[in-house]
């Protein structure tokens, strides 16, 4: 994975003493709060309804074994003993306090960490593909270029003060588990007629209050133009993205404003005069010394298929079932990607103990794994598995908590904080999360109704997902009551969709019967072979609707 | 955000460590079981001006009043939001305010 260089080291090095000295200057009283809000949110440091609540970057989802284990002592130290993570590949922890945060950015710092670009009116995080460099059917490890963007984009003068925050993800795979189209940029890796590796680039997509699709903005930019490609789109956006209204200020609005052509148009015309500058080309050494960050392990050469591996899959009935659900096809034959559900039946969606953290690092030291993977759907992963490892390692899950085998099933929720925790949020989500997941906990069930989605969010903000969801679930405040919106037909994946709403909003008490109804109404009306997805997409919500609202109990709110 | 019409109640987070607390009689408590029921708009706005003192003074921040509605038992939060502020997260009864001392709803 990507080391620091010095200049890295120095750089985070220093942001930690001046974030320190900020801290000092805030509680001397030099500083107001209106003067150190944007400086601690700068360093990804919130207030929300307990406590400080302090967002950490994970880089494209990538964790080594050192890594967790510092964010387990952290947990430990400074927070109550877990930490959560959230559906843009970030850890947060929610009972932080303000003094204790720059020794918090110290101890990160040793382990080449930081909370950089988790705030603000900045280019975020980047985010990847958390199959990364494993995926069979990967053209490139996105890593690479996510690690060339970020580079790109800390502290980038020019889009330091955006209008709003910018999302960008970067997938080299044909199936899309990077919601590339639910960002304000993304990238996918292509291969043209001619061999050559490319980019497709996509802009103004986004969830939130006025959710959009992202449009195409070109078919294919060259491998050296890509930074004069995004320069341009931030710049077109930089200029002329509003800034007198904050629900108005996202590229998205821009680009469905002024439409995709015009905005197509402004971008290449802006791309031209940058490439033609020659100013910002990507040289072919600099990309080939960042992917040497990013080379895979050194693969055994093993047979694909594993005599330890279905023996156990022919005797040990829960090892079977973990296998059906939580392992992805691996590029190496006899390797497997293996996702470790964060999901248990009843669990918060996304967190993890201190005690897991620390375990999962002694199993990647004791089984050779460099590093793990966090997913946008609260989940993580092990990138390079044997699969005759597979059954120790499933022992070692087990005896960690860390066993479910939901992947993609119905109990398999993204959930944000929600109201629990999130001083944005209008209802709760993790409860409701919890109840699902509890109600439909049966495993022969929920083989039964297969690829399920519920993605939850406790406001309109989004952080849960609910536009891309199969099912989404919105909380909303009815006069400090939560009630909560159901939405059906959202999709994320590369058959990317916005979700539809079904009416008026349930209470907290009905939402679950809703839920249910719908799913046996897809049930009774789908083909062989229907997702509920595909189910939906073919018959409308209506047929939905009318069930969910059939309960005796709903009075329309 | 619209005026909070009384029964109400004071609160704000303290600075240095994001702590939810509660206006009593010119200072700060910890729950809201303790905290000064203000059955009338113009102490409410009393409280919340001495508070801004407190903020200069970098003990809290973001103080604000919010429904309060009193029984013969008590007084309790209306919302949501301040119900879950004043015990904790409620999925997790073991860690916030409610962990330390029960926090009626």
């Amino acid at each position: 994975m990507y080391r620091y260089d010095e200049f890295d080291a120095t750089f985070v090095r220093e942001r930690v003493a001046q974030f320190r000295y900020q801290v000092e200057r805030r509680l001397a009283g030099e500083l107001t709060e209106d003067e150190f809000k944007p400086l601690r949110l700068m360093n990804g440091l919130y207030l929300q309804l307990h406590a400080y609540m302090l967002r950490i970057a994970v880089p494209y989802g990538t964790l080594s074994p050192e890594q967790l284990r510092m964010l387990a002592h952290i947990s430990r130290k400074y927070d109550k003993s877990y930490g959560h993570f959230t559906t843009r590949q970030n850890m947060q922890f929610h009972w932080m306090k303000l003094v204790d945060v720059p020794d918090v950015l110290a101890d990160l710092a040793t382990v080449e960490m930081h909370c950089l670009q988790t705030s603000g009116n900045c280019v975020r995080n980047v985010t990847a593909d958390h199959f990364a460099g494993a995926a069979a059917d990967e053209i490139e490890d996105p890593r690479i270029l996510a690690e060339i963007i970020r580079q790109w984009s800390t502290l980038h003068p020019e889009f330091s003060f955006l209008p709003r925050k910018f999302k960008i993800a970067v997938s080299g795979a044909k199936q899309d588990r990077a919601a590339l189209r639910f960002h304000d940029t993304a990238v996918e890796i292509v291969k043209n007629d001619a061999g050559e590796i490319g980019y497709r680039v996509y802009a103004g997509g986004g969830m939130g209050r006025t959710p959009y699709l992202g449009h195409v903005m070109t078919e294919f930019v060259a491998r050296e133009d890509l930074l004069a490609f995004l320069e341009a789109v931030l710049r077109v956006y930089n200029e002329a993205g509003r800034r007198d209204n904050l629900w108005k200020a996202r590229i998205k609005i821009l680009v469905n404003a002024i439409g995709p052509e015009e905005m197509r148009r402004r971008v290449h015309s802006e791309f031209e005069e940058i490439r033609q500058s020659g100013t910002l080309r990507l040289p072919d050494e600099e990309v080939a010394s960042i992917a040497a960050y990013f080379a895979p392990p050194e693969f055994e050469t093993l047979p694909d298929h594993s005599v330890e591996f279905e023996g156990t899959r022919a005797s040990d009935r829960e090892f079977a079932l973990w296998t059906e659900h939580n392992l992805h096809p691996h590029k190496q034959p006899g390797y497997a990607i293996a996702t470790i559900s964060l999901k248990g039946i009843g669990a918060v969606p996304g967190d993890i103990s201190a005690a897991q953290m620390d375990g999962l690092a002694d199993l990647l030291d004791d089984f050779g794994h460099k590093e793990i993977r966090v997913s946008h759907e609260q989940n993580v992963v092990l990138p390079h598995v044997r699969k005759k490892d597979l059954p120790a390692i499933f022992a070692r899950l087990k005896a960690l908590a860390l066993a479910t085998p939901n992947t993609g099933l119905i109990s398999d929720i993204i959930c944000c904080p929600g109201l629990d925790y999130c001083d944005l949020a209008n209802a709760r989500s993790i409860p409701i999360a919890q109840k699902l997941a509890t109600r439909f906990a049966d495993m022969e069930r929920q083989r039964d109704i297969g690829e399920l989605k519920i993605k939850i969010s406790g406001c309109i903000n989004a952080c849960g997902h609910h536009h891309a969801g199969h099912i989404g679930i919105l909380g909303v405040d009815k006069k400090g009551v939560e009630y909560y919106q159901l939405q059906l037909g959202g999709s994320g994946a590369e058959d990317a969709s916005i979700g539809e709403i079904l009416g008026p909003a349930f209470t907290a008490d009905e939402i679950g019967d809703a839920v249910e109804r719908v799913v046996d109404a897809y049930l009774e009306e789908r083909e062989r072979g229907e997702r509920f997805l595909d189910t939906v997409r073919r018959i409308g919500i209506a047929p939905f609707k009318t069930r969910a609202y059939a309960g005796d109990s709903h009075a329309a709110h | 955000m619209a005026k909070v019409q009384p029964p109400q109640a004071l609160t704000a987070n303290r600075l240095q460590t994001g702590d939810v607390v509660y206006w009593r009689g010119g200072d700060w408590v910890d729950y809201f079981m303790d905290a000064e029921i203000f059955p009338e708009s113009a102490a409410a706005d009393g409280a919340l001006k001495a508070a801004q003192q407190f903020v200069a003074d970098r003990v809290v921040v973001n103080p604000y009043l919010f429904p309060v509605r009193v029984t013969e038992d008590g007084a309790y939060p209306v919302e949501e939001r301040e119900i879950i502020r004043a015990g904790g997260p409620s999925i997790h009864p073991d860690l916030g305010k409610q962990a330390a001392r029960h926090v009626p709803v």
